[in-house]
């Protein structure tokens, strides 16, 4: 770990101000991902602004029947909200599907759409990665990728986004709100973060300076039926092999609309809008639920050691939208 | 008393954190040392950059292959071949595995430390190492040295050939597992102190008597002048049987700069540095007649080592002796891989060699579609196959048997997917188990003190395991006195000498010890016509003989009984599992393990022992890989998020049962030994259940999704 100073900001301009005039300033919330990182030497900032003193810890209903979490809600706490659980039910169990208690705890909802990837080799500084060392090679590419992408990836990376709970939020059409130096911003969730291409070291629409103060999530009534399944190596505190984040409106038999995303198996959270038009229209059952998960592994790329998550997240979507659709 | 389960007798300073464990022992003006280490597998270092670390903040000191202080024999006076420790010493530049330690930086903080280590920089010429095993087979050569300095490293024992062609049913099969690292909760870690000549360590090791003599020898000083202190260790599983680099350095840096010296490995440095389970590639050939009776077995094993110490892991010593079968061929090659050198990892050699012999067996039975248990009673040893003599003592039998009805054996479905519930399909299976007994010279040393307390010393340790409450109860017992007047003390090289806490040994050899040393005293009194079951009793005792305690020591070995009997622990392990028949992946729902290991000195310590043996055998059959990259070496996924030992939500129900066994040849008390037996036979019940559950066998460690949802014959 490099050396760094460390401001604990009272107030969100000054925390602005600091990370604006600093090249090198990180903003921290939880840290469960940036001092392991640090640890690591993977990430060296200059200096850490320390933003949990503002007053982003709300859970608030919108005027039109969203809901606004704000940047510094704990994991677990929003996971355990009423709200939350009473209308995304998906949202709830991708949080607790994530990590362990204690993490929970720490982590943020700002963070943990921040999350970076667990590939190993970006994780070893020791070894090529081009979203750490941009121009250095992919070590994964022919190395060991059986928790690598199959979506999403290029020559340059493979890497998946390691979030739950970004998944969930990706089914859910999330919008994320942001303050910057150049004035304020909502992005939907399906641009915020970038697919890898030739420039993997960029992983999100975010500027330097701006700060995430928030996630917008809009009205869907049909997310009361929804839900999240993660399959994993071991059965608490690992990563996903290949998750669905899955919400079905159903009337007299039919799907009348559908959110699909996937994890696990993208370089980004992954919503697939061919699996919901897969969806729509038909009636509810496991012919609506295969054709959804074959157009949503369409066009997968499988590497040497990970070819079964194609077939593992397609079957994986299919028991989501089983359960989801079995629901009352 | 003894028998009795009672709690821990540390476990009060456990729980509220004021055990000391040996990292925190207080020392004033300590320095903290941190390793650097290699970044290629294979190669030498061209040059060192240790500028900008010197000059970083706090830092004391940078050793490299450039300056570190030289060792006799350049660090290798107490190698002891094929496998004896050759360390990572700084006394030269080659390169021989991934993160070996190149350096070693000292500064006033450990985060200065830390830090500085970062900066130090290495040039290497650097050569394609060999990491992959499935690459590495074809240059597999036999291992010749005798099998942990007693067992041949192949045998033969009959006509091999001659009982496959009269086998009615043959399986030949190949089993693979991957590198398991031990992971220990507490990291590997060493306090070295120089006083003048003298050098005492505080060490998280599993032989302190070890730790002193290796340490003497590589610095060529007397054994006197070293003290190795160990009051409490955090889990070792092997890893910490024998000193690596760290504690060398560490007394390195200490003498050099003339001050105490801490070093405490990371989780990341517990991958290469102490040792793992090493890869294994297990062909084995079984032939039987229709009613089961084995006619052939043979059991090759391969298993990697490191380029530079032949270490073999003992895979095929359970097969000699496991079966009563005549015609047999065991043997072991090694493969030289550019890793760290392997070490001895839970239930070492039966935890890996039984899950090949008894998926074996398993595939054996159904292929004589017979219920496995009958198979293996079919071919029930009476007597050791492979010396011919008799069991000291074996409850192996009634291991399958009550095992087998308290389980629920009999309502097991032979035929495969015959079980759904819900989402999944259900299958059970069982395995046997097997360690052996072994015993070594031991001592103990018993006081009445002044005080009217009874003190008991002997050099053991306390890896987590109980040694302080059993060795506590067994002199209690002898001397009749409640528990709470026997003061129990170990690890540090000032108490009477002790064998390594590893391969089951403590309970046999160091309770023996203090058994007899307990007694003595007692007898002791007797003739005093002394009576210490008050302590006010005890303490006029003390007074009337002049004031100063009154003691008995015992020095206690194993004899002839070793020749004449055969000795081992026994189990059988039951197993059920649930295949979610879509996604491939596996729930352990229940475990039994079922033991014949001898008298039980503390029926809930042992338990525990048990079921600690038995989640092990969980990891290593469904989640632990050590990942490399086939490439460079690299250890990619050294931390506890990504190197999956078994959580909670991994971990059934786990029920052990203790056959009623008092082995009448092992030694005084009838003991076997407990420590290591839980492990074996964990990974072939499970993955016979997996087969039983599914129709996939899977012949190949860990058993993940992937390897049962690509199966062609797997299909919801």
């Amino acid at each position: 770990m490099h050396p760094f100073l460390y401001t604990l900001a009272a107030d969100e301009p000054t925390a602005r101000r600091i990370a604006a005039t600093d090249p090198a300033a990180a903003f921290i919330a939880g840290g469960t991902t940036l001092i392991d990182l640090m640890k690591l030497n993977v990430e060296h900032p200059a200096q850490l602004v320390d933003i949990t003193r503002l007053p982003l810890a709300k859970v608030e209903e919108l005027p039109d029947g969203g809901i606004r979490v704000g940047a510094m809600v704990r994991n677990s706490d929003l996971a355990n909200h009423m709200l939350i659980q009473a209308r995304y039910p998906v949202l709830s169990q991708a949080l607790l599907a994530g990590a362990s208690p204690q993490l929970r705890n720490m982590a943020t909802t700002g963070g943990n759409i921040l999350q970076r990837t667990r590939c190993w080799y970006f994780r070893d500084t020791a070894t090529p990665c081009n979203k750490r060392d941009p121009g250095s090679g992919c070590s994964a590419l022919h190395g060991q990728n059986r928790i690598h992408a199959v979506l999403g990836a290029s020559d340059h990376c493979i890497a998946t986004h390691a979030s739950d709970m970004c998944v969930a939020l990706a089914a859910l059409g999330a919008i994320v709100r942001i303050h910057g130096p150049s004035g304020d911003r909502a992005l939907p969730f399906s641009i915020f973060h970038l697919v890898p291409g030739a420039h993997p070291e960029r992983e999100t629409a975010l500027q330097h300076g701006e700060l995430i103060v928030g996630i917008d999530i809009p009205r869907l009534p049909f997310a009361t039926r929804s839900v999240y399944l993660k399959v994993r190596d071991r059965r608490s505190y690992a990563f996903a092999l290949a998750s669905a984040a899955v919400a079905l409106d159903i009337r007299d038999g039919i799907i009348r609309d559908a959110r699909v995303a996937l994890g696990g198996v993208a370089t980004k959270p992954w919503r697939s809008q061919a699996a919901e038009s897969a969806l729509v229209g038909k009636t509810a059952g496991s012919a609506a639920y295969h054709a959804a998960a074959m157009a949503a592994l369409e066009g997968a790329v499988p590497r040497a050691r990970n070819a079964f998550k194609i077939e593992l997240a397609k079957r994986t979507l299919m028991r989501a939208l089983a359960r989801a659709g079995a629901l009352a | 008393m003894i028998g009795d389960p009672v709690s821990r007798v540390d476990g009060r300073l456990k729980v509220t954190g004021a055990a000391r464990y040996s990292a925190e022992w207080p020392i004033d003006n300590l320095a903290y040392g941190v390793i650097v280490q290699s970044t290629v597998a294979k190669g030498m270092i061209t040059a060192f950059d240790t500028e900008h670390a010197r000059s970083s903040p706090g830092v004391v000191a940078v050793y490299t292959a450039d300056n570190a202080p030289a060792l006799p024999d350049k660090g290798r006076a107490a190698m002891k071949p094929p496998a004896g420790r050759e360390l990572s010493l700084l006394q030269d530049r080659a390169v021989r595995y991934n993160g070996e330690p190149i350096g070693l930086v000292v500064a006033e903080k450990f985060e200065q430390a830390t830090h500085a280590a970062s900066l130090v920089r290495a040039q290497y010429e650097s050569h394609t190492p060999l990491i992959d095993m499935q690459s590495a087979l074809p240059s597999a050569y036999p291992y010749k040295p005798n099998i942990n300095g007693s067992f041949p490293p192949a045998t033969q024992r009959g006509d091999l050939a001659a009982g496959l062609a009269a086998a009615d049913a043959r399986i030949d099969a190949t089993f693979t597992a991957p590198i398991e690292t031990h992971n220990s909760m507490e990291p590997h870690n060493t306090i070295a102190q120089w006083d003048g000549d003298q050098l005492t360590l505080y060490d998280s090791t599993q032989f302190v008597y070890g730790v002193k003599r290796f340490i003497a020898k590589i610095f060529g000083i007397p054994e006197a002048n070293v003290r190795v202190i160990s009051h409490f260790t955090g889990g070792a599983f092997g890893s910490k049987g024998a000193p690596w680099s760290h504690v060398v350095l560490a007394a390195m840096a200490a003498r050099a700069l003339n001050r105490p010296v801490k070093v405490v490995l990371t989780r990341k440095q517990m991958f290469g540095l102490v040792g793992a389970r090493p890869h294994t590639v297990q062909h084995l050939k079984l032939g039987a007649r229709k009613d089961g009776t084995l006619t052939a077995m043979e059991h090759r094993s391969i298993s990697s080592t490191s380029s530079f110490e032949e270490w073999v892991e003992p895979v095929t010593l359970a097969t000699r002796l496991m079966y009563a079968c005549s015609n047999q061929q065991t043997a072991h090659e090694l493969v030289r891989l550019d890793v760290g050198t392997p070490t001895f990892n839970r239930g070492p050699g039966e935890s890996s060699g039984i899950f090949a012999l008894e998926s074996a067996m398993d595939e054996l039975a159904v292929k004589l579609a017979m219920d496995p248990i009958e198979l293996r009673l079919r071919n029930y040893a009476e007597r050791d196959p492979e010396s011919g003599l008799e069991w000291s003592s074996k409850s192996l039998r009634q291991c399958y048997s009550l095992g087998a009805e308290r389980f629920g054996w009999s309502r097991r479905r032979a035929e495969p997917r015959s079980v759904r519930d819900g989402d999944a399909f259900v299958g059970i299976g069982m395995s046997s188990a097997t360690y052996p007994a072994r015993r070594a010279p031991a001592s103990a040393l018993a006081r009445l003190m002044p005080d009217g307390m009874i003190v008991v010393q002997a050099a053991t340790h306390e890896l987590g395991t109980g040694t302080y409450t059993i060795m506590t109860q067994i002199a209690a017992d002898a001397l009749g006195v409640p528990i709470e007047r026997v003061r129990f003390e170990l690890g540090d090289t000032r108490l009477p000498e002790n064998p390594i806490s590893a391969g089951s040994l403590t309970a046999q050899s160091t309770g023996t010890a203090v058994h007899l040393a307990a007694v003595a005293l007692h007898d002791k009194i007797a003739a005093m016509r002394g009576d210490v079951t008050t302590i006010v009793s005890a303490r006029d005792l003390v007074t009337r003989g002049g004031g100063q305690p009154i003691e008995a020591r015992a020095d206690a070995k194993p004899g002839d009984e070793q020749k004449a009997f055969s000795m081992h622990s026994f189990g059988a392990i039951f197993a059920e599992v649930r295949v979610d028949a879509s996604l491939g992946t596996v729930k352990l729902s229940r475990m039994l393990g079922a033991y014949g290991v001898g008298r039980i000195l503390n029926p809930k310590t042992a338990r525990s022992q048990m079921i600690g043996g038995m989640i092990y055998g969980l990891g290593m059959t469904l989640t632990e890989d050590t990942l490399l990259d086939a490439r460079t070496g690299r250890y990619l996924n050294a931390d506890l998020a990504e190197y999956l030992v078994p959580v909670n939500a991994d971990i059934p129900e786990i029920d052990v049962m203790f056959m009623d066994e008092r082995d009448p040849q092992t030694n005084p008390l009838g003991t076997k030994g407990i420590g290591e037996i839980g492990c074996v036979g964990v990974t072939a019940a499970i993955a016979n259940a997996v087969y039983n559950a599914t129709g996939v066998r899977v012949r190949d460690l860990p058993i993940t999704l992937d390897k049962i949802l690509g199966h062609t014959s797997f299909a919801d």
